[in-house]
């Protein structure tokens, strides 16, 4: 009956904790190496390329010890755009024609092309998870602060940006509970978050929304206080209780990737 | 109104890794017109248990009877047990909405579904009730001070007039004037409109003052029932589930462990005081003149 | 104790004003208050919501300036600009909602937190931050997520991240007026070994006269101003005004006054339960 307790279970980027080797690699190596291959998939335009990067992305997925089905229930939301590619392409590439009804013309290279796309769409999805599901989000901001400084000269706030998305992940559990909690309160008082049509059902979101924001405003000020008691001052001058070091392997996992990649990306 | 319950549990998250049983086996009946403290320390299963009162959760066995009727059958609204079974969260100042604290107030009994002129008369009592200012009725709640705000949430549960008043620490965060009035204002309400009332609350000397019956819940059970004073004369097994007893009753007992032959029913000042007066008197070590 | 020790801090007539304007009576949060405390000592402000008590207690570390008068920390002026993040290390602060002052999404990374704004080499932040959480003894919870603890968990990190900057004073701005009984018994546990043991300040702005009772010396505030101040055997012996200001009168002192009133021999210092069974029994034995 109360769909509000299900909040609690969201796992904000999907982190499964373990030991593994992509789990012990460094952040930002990881971050490099999924910007790598994003790119790289984009390059390739054959088969063996498209069954090579599968191999490498399988490869990965078999060393970060996370079960295969994790990463293919992320696919699960995105199935109906991979098949929607698959088909527009197919249907619209001219071509050989194969089969042919009405105003559906179905090509051979359509078909090549859409298959391609698809496979790309799958391998980006699972290749990026990767990262996600063997990297805590903390560490995936520590990752991308260290990464993005350098841009600060060129305007990119990149200490300001990790610190939102450190409060961020601080207080998205917080603020599920509170959402779950005034929406009690307010169905206590007969409020009705389920029926009618989708303009009353927009209105009567307003009795949530407003306290909600309300709160955020609250805690946002609050905290404000308590981080400037703290000695906050910017990034100016800060140091890091955890540094981010390169290992050994993080060397071998970013050369050979880098490697093999550009190798994958420019010949086939 | 009464409400019984009966071999309730409630399970979080049934079925996942995250399963988390937060009451167990509970049977409680609350009388009619009775005033009902539930006392536990966070993580008890206080606040799981009053949620079922009005159906805001399901049981996930067992029953809950309000009034006779088997609130989570089939074909039952629940909405209109909310408005018999009014529940006042914790902080509820913070779901306060309207531009107005009159609109706000309304919320309930607009949703009831009520007439305009009985929903003015509703608002108007409620607002009285919890001893609001008619003048700041067309002010935004978000203006007003900390109390007022508090006060103005409760009364938004109150203006649907229900039979019985749920309230999870009506106290809390509350300076002591705000406290006692707020005590005040319940006992008021309580004998004014003959309501059941349900509260919960850690704080001893207020359920002591406050409440027929006590309920001590520890881990999801309940572990004690009964009369204040006889539940605080039990100070030791409070102690052991970490709620502690009034001061009064502490010293009362700290007292008879040195051969002080004193009641361990006292709760209040008065009571301890004469106590002790009477011990000394029958010792005779105080003389008979004066005020004694 | 007061006179003999030089001034930890030292609040020179400050008055304070929201709107900035001085004299604007209905603005006024602070009303030429005066206040020394020595260091090392444990001092509670007592007040209801709006008495100006928690407006105090910003001005101890620079969080308000004064809009007339001043304050000194270990001899900084807390107007003077170039102090402002020494007095704030100086003086550290622990608030009453513990949810909103936790920052980061694991216990010890918020505990990192101080230290790391003042630019402590690493190896430095973890010995400081090991040691931060020993003391309010949450060290197993190093690496859990804030929002699984309890609100005494949380308060005693919120105190640990203070800790960890070492400061040489604490300010609690009712840390406990949102906690249950074990949570309050936490926390005061863990503000007065902090004092006992390290020798900490401890400035405790509370509603609850109970936990006034364990410190030092109390100061009551009403409408901005200093109302009463001293030991609490002293200040709370004051049951009229106690009443008159509508603030809880600790039940063991006011049967204390009741039985006093029935010219029973009472000491004057009785402030605890077990102060007045002791009390009680050497007057039963003696008659």
């Amino acid at each position: 009956m109360v769909p509000v307790a299900t909040f609690r279970n969201i796992t904000i980027g999907q982190y499964i904790p373990g030991e593994s080797l992509l789990h012990r690699l460094d952040p930002r190596t990881k971050i490099l190496v999924t910007l790598l291959m994003v790119v790289g998939l984009f390059f390739i335009d054959t088969y063996l390329g498209y069954g090579l990067a599968a191999l490498y992305i399988a490869l990965a997925i078999f060393r970060s010890g996370i079960p295969p089905r994790f990463l293919f229930r992320g696919l699960r939301p995105v199935i109906i755009i991979i098949l929607l590619t698959f088909a527009l392409n197919s249907f619209m590439t001219e071509g050989e024609i194969l089969w042919q009804w009405s105003f559906l013309t179905l090509t051979k290279e359509g078909l090549s092309k859409g298959g391609m796309l698809a496979i790309r769409l799958i391998l980006l999805i699972v290749g990026t998870s990767i990262l996600t599901l063997t990297t805590s989000p903390l560490a995936l901001t520590d990752g991308l602060e260290k990464l993005l400084r350098p841009g600060k000269r060129i305007g990119i706030p990149a200490h300001e940006l990790a610190m939102m998305m450190t409060i961020a992940l601080r207080f998205i559990p917080t603020l599920l509970e509170e959402t779950e909690k005034i929406m009690k309160a307010q169905m206590a008082r007969g409020a009705d978050f389920e029926s009618g049509n989708l303009l009353q059902r927009a209105k009567s979101l307003l009795p949530l929304l407003v306290p909600l924001f309300v709160s955020a405003f609250r805690r946002a000020d609050d905290l404000a206080v308590a981080m400037e008691a703290r000695c906050y001052r910017g990034g100016e001058g800060r140091t890091k209780l955890k540094q981010l070091a390169f290992q050994a392997v993080d060397f071998l996992v970013l050369g050979g990737s880098l490697v093999f990649i550009i190798w994958l990306a420019l010949s086939m | 109104m009464s409400i019984e319950i009966r071999g309730l549990t409630h399970t979080y998250n049934p079925g996942t890794p995250l399963a988390r049983t937060a009451i167990k086996d509970i049977d409680l009946t609350i009388e009619d017109g009775e005033t009902v403290a539930i006392i536990g320390h966070t993580g008890s299963g206080k606040s799981t248990l009053v949620q079922h009162l009005n159906g805001l959760l399901k049981p996930t066995a067992g029953s809950v009877k309000v009034d006779g009727v088997d609130i989570n059958q089939k074909g039952v609204d629940l909405r209109t047990i909310r408005w018999k079974v009014g529940l006042v969260f914790q902080y509820p100042e913070h779901q306060l909405f309207e531009e107005t604290v009159w609109d706000d107030v309304a919320f309930g009994p607009r949703n009831m579904g009520l007439a305009d002129e009985e929903v003015r008369s509703r608002v108007e009592r409620a607002l009285a009730a919890v001893d609001v200012d008619m003048a700041l009725a067309e002010r935004s709640p978000f203006e007003l001070s900390g109390g007022e705000k508090r006060r103005v949430a409760i009364a938004g549960v109150l203006a649907m007039e229900p039979s019985v008043l749920v309230l999870d620490e009506p106290t809390a965060g509350l300076d002591p004037r705000g406290r006692q009035d707020m005590l005040r204002r319940i006992q008021r309400l309580q004998k004014e409109r003959q309501l059941t009332v349900v509260f919960v609350s850690h704080n001893m000397a207020e359920v002591a003052t406050l409440a027929d019956r006590l309920i001590v819940m520890e881990r999801g059970v309940i572990v004690m029932e009964g009369p204040p004073q006889a539940i605080f004369a039990q100070g030791e097994q409070l102690e052991a589930i970490g709620l502690g007893v009034p001061e009064m009753t502490a010293l009362m007992g700290k007292l008879r462990a040195k051969g002080w032959d004193v009641p361990d029913s006292a709760l209040t000042v008065e009571e301890a005081e004469a106590a002790i007066m009477a011990v000394l008197r029958r010792e005779a070590r105080v003389g008979t003149g004066g005020d004694i | 104790m007061v006179e003999h020790k030089q001034n930890f801090i030292e609040i020179d007539k400050v008055s304070f004003s929201y709107t900035g304007e001085p004299g604007a009576a209905e603005d006024t949060a602070l009303d030429e208050v005066s206040l020394n405390i020595a260091p090392g000592e444990f001092v509670a402000i007592v007040g209801h919501n709006g008495s100006g008590k928690s407006t105090l207690a910003k001005h101890l570390n620079g969080l308000l300036l004064p809009t007339s008068g001043d304050v000194w920390v270990a001899g900084m002026n807390t107007k003077d600009e170039e102090h402002r993040w020494n007095i704030r290390q100086t003086v550290g602060m622990v608030f009453q909602n513990p949810d909103n002052q936790i920052v980061a999404a694991t216990v010890e990374e918020d505990v990192a937190f101080g230290p790391e704004n003042l630019g402590m080499a690493p190896e430095l932040i973890r010995s400081r931050v090991d040691e931060a959480l020993a003391v309010v003894g949450m060290s197993e919870y190093a690496e859990s997520p804030p929002h699984s603890l309890s609100g005494g968990q949380k308060q005693r990190v919120a105190i640990a991240g203070v800790i960890a900057m070492r400061p040489r004073c604490l300010v609690l701005d009712e840390p406990t007026a949102m906690l249950d009984p074990v949570g309050r018994r936490e926390v005061m546990e863990t503000i007065t070994r902090l004092n006992e043991e390290e020798g900490i300040t401890v400035v405790l702005i509370t509603h609850f006269m109970d936990e006034a009772v364990k410190a030092h010396r109390v100061v009551v505030m009403d409408e901005g101003r200093i109302v009463q101040e001293g030991p609490p055997a002293a200040v709370f012996q004051e049951i009229a005004l106690l009443r008159e200001l509508r603030l809880d009168v600790p039940p063991v002192i006011e049967l204390a006054s009741r039985l006093r009133g029935r010219s029973l021999a009472l000491p004057e210092a009785i402030l605890t339960v077990d102060e007045m069974v002791t009390a009680l029994c050497q007057l039963r034995s003696e008659a």
